[in-house]
C-alpha cells in the first residue's frame, strides 16, 4: 500500500440517497457526503459520491460498503434464475415450507418459491440422521441433473440433500459433479452454506444464496472494476447482516449474508457512538419512509438473531443482527377503521407519493403530515433537499377529512392523536426488545438515527420509561460511519445433537479448532490490519424433550490450535444460562447438545470520535434561528428553533425548542431537556 | 354508525389495545419458547388471554396462539369462576388448573390453567394459560384413541381443582398428574411454563394498571369488545337476508362404520346471524363428539376466518346466535368421548364456509384440507427404552377470489408448524422416503385448491406400532361458486403381503410393522374457487409444466387438452370445454 493511499471510506446505498464517509487516517480529519442513488445500477452513485470527496482513487485505502442490492433482489424476486438437485423424494421441501400460513385469520394465502418446481429436481441418494448412507449418490445422475437445468437456463445451481448436516459425503460427490460439467463460482451445496440440522431453514437458505450469487457478485465485479479503472489498489469490504464485515471474495460466495447489511451497519455504528459517549446501553431507532426499524444494544454489544424472514416463506438462517421492524414510518397512512379506531399504517405512501404535503398526488394523511401541522417540521426547509417547500394547507385537510371527523376531533386534535398512536406503535417495538427480553427499560437509551426518529425520541423516553435520548452528531449518515469501523467477522456452524454426558470431548475440540482455524484463515486472506482477534465458541443447548435450545458461550480460548473444553464447564455454563433465560432451572433432567457455532472476530481500529465535536467557540446564541408555535398536549407553545451544528458543547437546551440541521429535525417537549456532550451527541432527558 | 357517547379517548383506546395484545402475545411466546412438547413448542397447541372477571368472556387473545382456544377459554375460566363460587373459596393468589373438556371445551390433552387478578384485594379479571400436553394416560399413547367409546379410555379427566392455593404450590396435585402420564418431565417441564407466563400476564398487567389507571383499562377492554360487536353488525348488515344451508359428512366415529352429518342452517336477519346445526347426527359411539363449548368456540373461528378484520374478542359473537340441541354429536357430556374434536370442528367451520359462500361469494373460499391427520408411531429400541413419535400433518388449503389455494398449509383452526423432518429422524428410529407436494388433488376451478401432500415413512427399529386418526377417507372438501372438490386423504401400510387400508379408511389402532416397511399417508388439496372451465387455459399450462396437474387431470378437471409440447391444444379444448358447459 502507497503512502498516499490515506483514506477509509465508508458507502451506505440507501433507497434515495447514497451516504459516503471520509476518514483521512494521516490527517484524522473526515468529512461526508451525500449523493442520488442509482439505480438498477447503483455502483454509479457508488462511485460519483466517492468522487465527491476524492478525485484521485489511488489515495483510497478501503472502502467499505452496506449495500441494499441482495435484500431488493429478494423483495422484488429479481434474483438468477436458480436450480435445485435434492434427495429422490424431498423436491418440494422449499415450496412445502414448514406447513404454515402468512397469517391467523382469513385462509388467502399464497406463496411462490424463488425456485419453481420445474427446477427443482431429484436423484436417487439418502443419508440418515446419525450419518450412515443409506443409499450411495451416482455422480451420473446428479450430472444429468445438471444438464437439464442448464438446459432449462438455469443462471446458478444448489444441492440439498436431507440430512447432509450430519454427513456430508453425498452431498459433496454431487457438487463436484456438477462443478465437473459446468466449472463455475454459481454452484453450491447446502452443507457448504450451512451445516445444521433443520431441512427447511438449510435449504431455503441455501437457495436464496444460489438465487443471490449471480446479481450481488456481477454487482460487486461492477463496483471492484469502475474503482480500479480509476486508480484504485485498496481494499473492498461488505458489511454482512451480522455487522461484522467480509472480503469480496466471500461476499461474491455467501451474498446471502448482506440480506440485512445496510441496516446492521448502521446499529454497529450507533453501539460504538453510545458506548464512546458513556451510553453502552442503547435501543437503536431508524425510522424510515415506511418502516420503524429497533435494535438492542446491551453493555456496548448489539444482540444477533438466529434467523430472519425476509417475506413469508423467505427465510435466512445466518446469524444477524436482530432487528424489528414494524410498520410505522413517516409515510404511514393514518386512517380509521370500520369499527372507529385510529390505526396507523402497515400502508405507506413511502416517499414518492409520499405525505399529502409533498403534494406529489396521495391526499391520506401520514405521520409526516401530522409532525407538520403540529409544527414540529419546518415547511420551508424539508430534509433531503429534493422539495422546496412542504403543504401544510392540504394536509391539514387531509387529516381533518380522514381522522379529524370520523372520530369528532378538531384538526389539531386529531394531528396530534396520529403522533400518538403512531408513537405507541413504535413504543410497542421498543417493549417488545427490551422489557419483553427481560431488560430494564430505565437502564436503556434511545437512539435515532436516519432522517425520522428525532422528531419522536422525546415522545418514546417518556412513553416506555427509557432513561434518555441520544442522538448522534451526523443521524443522516450513521451507516455510512458504521462501514469504516465494522469489525470482520465470520460465523461457522455444525450440528453435533448428542446428550451433553455421552459427548465425545476430543472430537469437540477438534470441531472447535477446526472451525476457528478455518475463521483465523479467511482473516489472514482478506489481509487487513486487525486490532486484535477474538474467537467465541457457543452451543446450542437444552433440556431432553425440549425442542427450543438456548445459546450457551463458553468462557475459553482459542490458544495455539487448542480449546480447552470439558463436560463439567459447559453444564455449568448451561444451567447457568437457562437460568438467566426463563427463571429457574430443572432437576434431574438429561441435558442435550445441539449445534457448536463459532464466530471469528478480526478487530478493526477504530477512529476518534472526538473528530466530529464541535469546533470553534460558539455560543448557544449563534445557533438561535428563531421561534416556531408547536403544538403539544392540547395547546400551543413557542419553541425556539436552533441550527443544530453550531450549538457549542455542553450547550443546554430546555423544551419546547427544534434543532434542526440538513438531514434532520430534533424535537425537545416542553418538559425535555437537550445538553451537546463533548462529541457533539445531544442527550435529550427530563427536565429535574 | 349510532352516535354514543365514549366512556374512553378514542386515542387512548388505540394505545391500550396495542399494550393489552402485547401482554397476551408476550405470555404466548414465553411458553412456546420454555414448553418441553413439540405440540406446544413448535405446533404452538396453546393459547393465552385476559378474561372478564364476571362473565368469563375473552377480553383480550395473543395473537399467536392457537386459534380455537380463543373461543373455548372463555368457557374454560366460566368453569372455574362456577367452581369458585360454588366452593366460596376464591382467594388471591389461586391458580386452577383443570382439563375437563365438558365444561372447558376441546379435549383431555389440553389442560387449563386459570388464575384470578386482584387489584387492591378485588378481583379485576382472570388471566389464563391452555396448553396440549404429550401424554395424560389413556388407552393411546399421545391420547388420539379412534377407539375410544367413554372418556376414561382417552386419558385423565381433572377437573378444577386448585394447584397454587393463595400463592402455595400444591406439589401433591402435580404428582397425581405425573403418574398418570406416560411423558411425566414433559409434564413437569409444560406445567412449568404455563405457570411462568402467568407470572409474567400479571406483572404486565400490574405495570400497565399502574400505568393508567384501572378504571381506564377497564373501560378500554369494554369498549373493546363493544366495538367488535359493532364491527360484526355491521359486517352482517350488509349481508341479503335469507337462510342458507350446507351440509357435509365425517367418514365414521371409529366404532360404527357410517358416516356422520354436520349441517348448519345459517340465517341472515338484519345485522344479526343465527347458526342452527338441529340437523346434525345424534351423540356417536366414537371420539368424534364435541361439547358445545367447543362447538361454540369454533363457529368463533369459522367467523373470523371470514371476518377477519374484527378484533379478536369475545364481541365478535354477540349478534350471533347458535343453536345446538343437546341429542346432537355437537353438544355431549361426560363421559361420551371428545379426543378427535379437531375433525369434528374442522367440519363444522367448513360448513360455515360452504353456507357463507352462498352468501357472500366475495368472502369465501373453497375448504381446506380438514382432517389433522394424527399419526403415532410407537415401539421399544433394543435397549428397551421406549419411543413415541407423533405428529400432525398438513394439506392443501381452498382457492378464494384472490388466487389458489396455498399449497401445503397449516389446519384452520390452528396456526402449527409441522417439525423438521430432520428433527423427527435424529429423535426416532425411522426416516421419510417422500415428503412431497401431492399432484391433482387441488380441488379444480377457476381459482384452483391448494395442494395436499405426500409423505411415506420407513421403519429403522425390528418392530413398531402405529395409530392414526384421521378423516377425509370418503367425503372430500369441498369448493365454492362450482368450485371442485379436493382429493381424499388416503391411508395405507406396508405389511408382509403387500399393502393394506384401514377399514374405517383413515382411522386405526395398533397396526403392527416391521423394519423396512412402510406407511404411506396422501393428504387432501383444498376445494377449488369457481368453475373449472373457466380457468385461464394459460394456468393449467402453467400447472401442467410444475407438475402441480397430470396432463390426465388437465382434460379430465379442466378440460384443457395439451400438445406434446406441453403447449395449449386450442381446438381440442374448445370442443372439450364446449362439450362439458352443455
Amino acid at each position: 500500500m502507497s503512502d498516499q493511499a490515506k483514506y477509509i471510506v465508508g458507502v451506505d446505498v440507501g433507497g434515495t440517497f447514497t451516504d459516503v464517509f471520509f476518514l483521512d487516517e494521516q490527517s484524522g480529519e473526515c468529512s461526508v457526503a451525500k449523493v442520488p442513488s442509482t439505480r438498477p445500477n447503483q455502483s454509479k452513485g457508488f462511485i460519483e459520491g466517492i468522487r465527491s470527496g476524492v478525485e484521485d482513487f489511488s489515495e483510497l485505502a478501503t472502502v467499505v460498503h452496506g449495500t441494499t442490492v441482495g435484500t431488493n433482489a429478494l423483495l422484488e424476486r429479481k434474483g438468477a434464475k436458480t436450480g435445485i438437485i435434492t434427495t429422490e423424494g424431498f423436491r418440494d421441501v422449499l415450496e412445502m415450507r414448514r406447513r404454515d400460513r402468512p397469517t391467523t385469520w382469513g385462509l388467502w394465502g399464497q406463496f411462490e418459491p424463488i425456485i419453481p418446481r420445474n427446477l427443482r429436481l431429484e436423484v436417487p441418494e439418502r443419508t440418515l440422521a446419525d450419518g450412515t448412507i443409506y443409499k450411495a449418490v451416482n455422480p451420473d445422475d446428479v450430472k444429468a441433473a445438471a444438464q437439464e437445468l442448464i438446459d432449462a437456463g438455469a443462471e446458478s445451481v444448489c444441492v440439498a440433500f436431507m440430512n447432509s448436516y450430519a454427513n456430508f459425503d453425498n452431498e459433496q460427490i454431487a457438487v463436484k459433479a456438477v462443478r465437473d460439467i459446468w466449472p463455475n463460482e454459481h454452484v453450491v451445496a447446502s452443507s457448504e452454506i450451512l451445516p445444521e440440522i433443520r431441512e427447511f431453514e438449510r435449504t431455503s437458505t441455501t437457495a436464496l444464496n444460489a438465487y443471490l450469487q449471480p446479481p450481488v457478485g456481477n454487482y460487486l465485479q461492477r463496483l471492484e472494476t469502475a474503482l480500479q479503472d480509476d486508480g484504485f489498489k485498496g481494499q473492498v469490504l461488505i458489511v454482512q447482516s451480522n455487522g461484522g464485515v467480509m472480503s469480496v471474495d466471500v461476499a461474491r460466495r455467501l451474498p446471502v449474508r448482506t440480506a440485512l447489511s445496510g441496516p446492521a451497519a448502521g446499529v454497529i455504528a450507533s453501539a460504538y457512538i453510545a458506548t464512546v459517549a458513556g451510553f453502552p446501553n442503547v435501543i437503536t431507532c431508524d425510522m424510515g419512509g415506511t418502516s420503524f426499524d429497533v435494535s438492542l444494544v446491551a453493555d456496548g454489544e448489539s444482540s444477533l438473531s438466529a434467523q430472519t424472514s425476509i417475506d413469508y416463506g423467505m427465510i435466512i438462517r445466518t446469524p444477524m443482527i436482530e432487528i424489528t421492524t414494524i410498520g410505522a414510518g413517516g409515510g404511514s397512512i393514518a386512517w380509521v377503521d370500520r369499527g372507529g379506531l385510529l390505526q396507523i399504517g402497515p400502508e405507506s405512501a413511502g416517499s414518492d407519493p409520499g405525505p399529502v404535503c409533498y403534494g406529489l398526488g396521495n391526499d391520506r394523511p401520514t405521520v409526516t403530515d401530522a409532525n407538520l401541522v403540529l409544527g414540529r417540521i419546518n415547511a420551508d426547509r424539508p430534509i433531503g433537499g429534493k422539495l422546496d417547500r412542504l403543504d401544510v394547507g392540504a394536509a391539514k385537510l387531509a387529516i381533518e377529512a380522514h381522522v379529524g371527523k370520523p372520530l369528532g376531533l378538531e384538526i389539531m386534535e386529531a394531528a396530534e392523536a396520529i403522533v400518538r398512536v403512531a408513537n405507541s406503535k413504535m413504543a410497542g417495538a421498543i417493549r417488545l426488545v427490551s422489557v419483553e427480553r427481560g431488560h430494564s427499560p430505565n437502564e436503556f437509551s434511545a437512539m435515532p438515527f436516519g432522517g425520522g426518529g428525532a422528531l419522536h425520541a422525546g415522545a418514546l423516553i417518556k412513553e416506555v420509561g427509557l432513561k434518555s435520548a441520544l442522538v448522534p452528531r451526523y443521524p443522516g449518515v450513521t451507516s455510512a460511519l458504521g462501514c469504516t469501523i465494522a469489525d470482520m467477522r465470520h460465523d461457522f456452524v455444525q450440528t453435533i445433537s448428542c446428550m451433553l454426558a455421552d459427548m465425545d470431548i476430543a472430537g469437540l475440540q477438534n470441531h472447535m479448532g477446526e472451525m476457528a482455524a478455518e475463521g483465523r484463515k479467511l482473516l489472514e486472506d482478506a489481509k487487513v490490519k486487525f486490532g486484535s482477534l477474538d474467537t467465541v465458541f457457543e452451543l446450542d443447548m437444552s433440556y431432553l424433550g425440549q425442542t427450543h435450545t438456548v445459546d450457551v458461550a463458553l468462557p475459553v480460548e482459542f490458544k495455539n490450535g487448542v480449546v480447552p473444553v470439558s463436560v463439567k464447564l459447559i453444564e455449568e455454563s448451561f444451567i447457568a444460562r437457562y437460568a438467566q433465560v426463563y427463571g429457574r432451572p430443572l432437576e434431574g433432567i438429561p441435558v442435550r447438545v445441539l449445534n457448536l457455532r463459532v464466530s471469528v472476530i478480526g478487530r478493526r481500529s477504530k477512529f476518534d470520535l472526538q473528530l466530529l465535536a464541535p469546533k470553534g467557540d460558539n455560543s448557544i446564541k449563534d445557533a438561535v434561528l428563531g421561534h416556531r408555535d408547536v403544538w403539544v398536549d392540547g395547546g400551543w407553545h413557542q419553541a425556539t428553533r436552533y441550527e443544530r451544528l453550531v450549538l457549542p458543547v455542553d450547550a443546554e437546551i430546555f423544551g419546547p425548542a427544534l434543532l434542526e440541521q440538513p438531514d434532520t429535525t430534533i424535537f425537545i417537549e416542553p418538559d425535555l431537556v437537550g445538553t451537546v456532550d463533548s462529541y457533539g451527541n445531544l442527550i435529550i432527558t427530563r427536565q429535574e | 354508525m349510532m352516535q354514543r357517547t365514549l366512556m374512553i379517548d378514542p386515542v387512548t383506546l388505540a394505545v391500550l389495545k396495542g399494550r393489552l395484545e402485547q401482554i397476551a402475545d408476550e405470555m404466548d411466546a414465553t411458553l412456546f419458547r420454555s414448553a418441553f412438547n413439540p405440540i406446544i413448542a413448535e405446533a404452538h397447541d396453546a393459547s393465552h388471554g385476559i378474561y372478564d372477571a364476571i362473565t368469563g368472556k375473552t377480553l383480550v387473545q395473543g395473537k399467536s396462539g392457537l386459534p380455537v382456544f380463543v373461543g373455548a377459554m372463555a368457557f374454560a375460566v366460566k368453569a372455574v369462576i362456577d367452581k369458585a363460587a360454588k366452593d366460596g373459596n376464591l382467594s388471591e393468589g389461586d391458580v386452577y388448573i383443570f382439563n375437563d373438556p365438558y365444561d372447558g371445551g376441546t379435549h383431555l390433552s389440553d389442560f387449563k390453567l386459570v388464575s384470578p387478578y386482584y387489584r387492591d384485594g378485588k378481583l379485576y379479571c382472570y388471566l389464563a394459560s391452555v396448553g396440549h400436553w404429550h401424554d395424560v394416560g389413556g388407552n393411546v399413547p399421545g391420547n388420539y384413541n379412534p377407539e375410544a367409546t367413554e372418556c376414561f379410555q382417552e386419558g385423565m379427566l381433572i377437573p378444577p381443582v386448585k394447584l397454587i392455593e393463595a400463592g402455595k404450590f400444591r406439589q401433591d396435585i402435580v404428582d397425581i398428574m405425573q403418574a398418570n402420564s406416560r411423558q411425566p418431565i414433559s409434564l413437569y417441564g409444560d406445567l412449568n411454563g404455563q405457570i411462568n407466563a402467568l407470572e409474567l400476564g400479571e406483572r404486565r398487567l400490574t405495570a400497565l394498571l399502574d400505568e393508567y389507571g384501572d378504571a381506564t383499562v377497564q373501560d378500554a377492554l369494554v369498549e373493546l369488545q363493544v366495538r367488535a360487536a359493532q364491527l360484526m353488525r355491521m359486517n352482517i348488515a350488509e349481508l341479503p337476508d335469507g337462510t342458507y344451508s350446507c351440509d357435509d359428512w365425517l367418514d365414521n366415529d371409529g366404532i360404527v362404520d357410517e358416516p356422520l352429518k354436520i349441517a348448519l342452517d345459517l340465517t341472515i336477519s338484519g345485522e344479526t346471524m343465527m347458526l342452527d346445526f338441529s340437523r346434525s347426527s345424534p351423540a356417536c359411539a366414537g371420539p368424534v363428539n364435541i361439547s358445545l363449548s367447543t362447538a361454540v368456540a369454533s363457529v368463533y373461528v369459522a367467523i373470523k376466518h371470514v371476518f377477519n378484520d374484527v378484533p379478536a374478542n369475545s364481541g365478535v359473537l354477540d349478534p350471533i346466535e347458535i343453536v345446538i340441541p343437546e341429542h346432537t354429536m355437537l353438544a355431549v357430556k361426560a363421559p361420551k368421548p371428545v379426543g378427535g374434536y379437531t375433525e369434528t370442528i374442522l367440519r363444522l367451520i367448513d360448513v360455515v364456509f360452504g353456507a357463507m359462500a352462498k352468501v357472500a361469494p366475495e368472502r369465501s373460499n373453497g375448504c381446506a384440507y380438514g382432517t389433522i391427520n394424527a399419526l403415532s408411531l410407537a415401539g421399544h429400541r433394543r435397549d428397551g427404552r421406549r419411543w413415541v413419535m407423533f405428529s400432525f400433518f398438513g394439506g392443501g388449503h381452498g382457492g378464494h377470489p384472490e388466487g389458489d389455494g396455498l399449497n401445503h398449509g397449516n389446519a384452520p383452526i390452528s396456526t402449527a408448524t409441522i417439525p423438521p423432518l430432520e428433527i423427527l429422524e435424529s429423535a426416532y428410529p425411522m426416516f421419510f422416503t417422500k415428503w412431497a407436494l401431492r399432484p391433482d388433488s387441488g380441488g379444480a376451478g377457476q381459482n384452483r385448491g391448494g395442494l395436499g401432500a405426500i409423505y411415506e415413512i420407513e421403519l429403522l427399529e425390528e418392530n413398531a406400532d402405529v395409530f392414526l386418526f384421521g378423516e377425509r377417507g370418503r367425503y372430500a372438501p369441498a369448493g365454492v361458486h362450482g368450485g371442485g372438490y379436493g382429493a381424499l386423504n388416503t391411508f395405507s401400510y406396508e405389511q408382509d403381503d403387500g399393502y393394506h387400508k384401514p377399514p374405517m379408511v383413515s382411522k386405526m389402532v395398533g397396526i403392527k410393522i416391521k423394519k423396512g416397511q412402510h406407511l404411506h399417508l396422501e393428504t387432501p388439496g383444498g376445494g377449488g374457487y369457481g368453475k373449472a372451465s373457466e380457468r385461464d387455459p394459460k394456468a393449467v399450462v402453467r400447472d401442467v409444466g410444475l407438475g402441480y396437474v397430470t396432463p390426465e387431470g388437465a382434460k379430465r378437471d379442466y378440460g384443457v387438452v395439451l400438445n406434446k409440447n406441453g403447449t395449449v391444444d386450442q381446438e381440442q379444448t374448445d370442443k372439450l370445454r364446449a362439450s362439458v358447459s352443455q
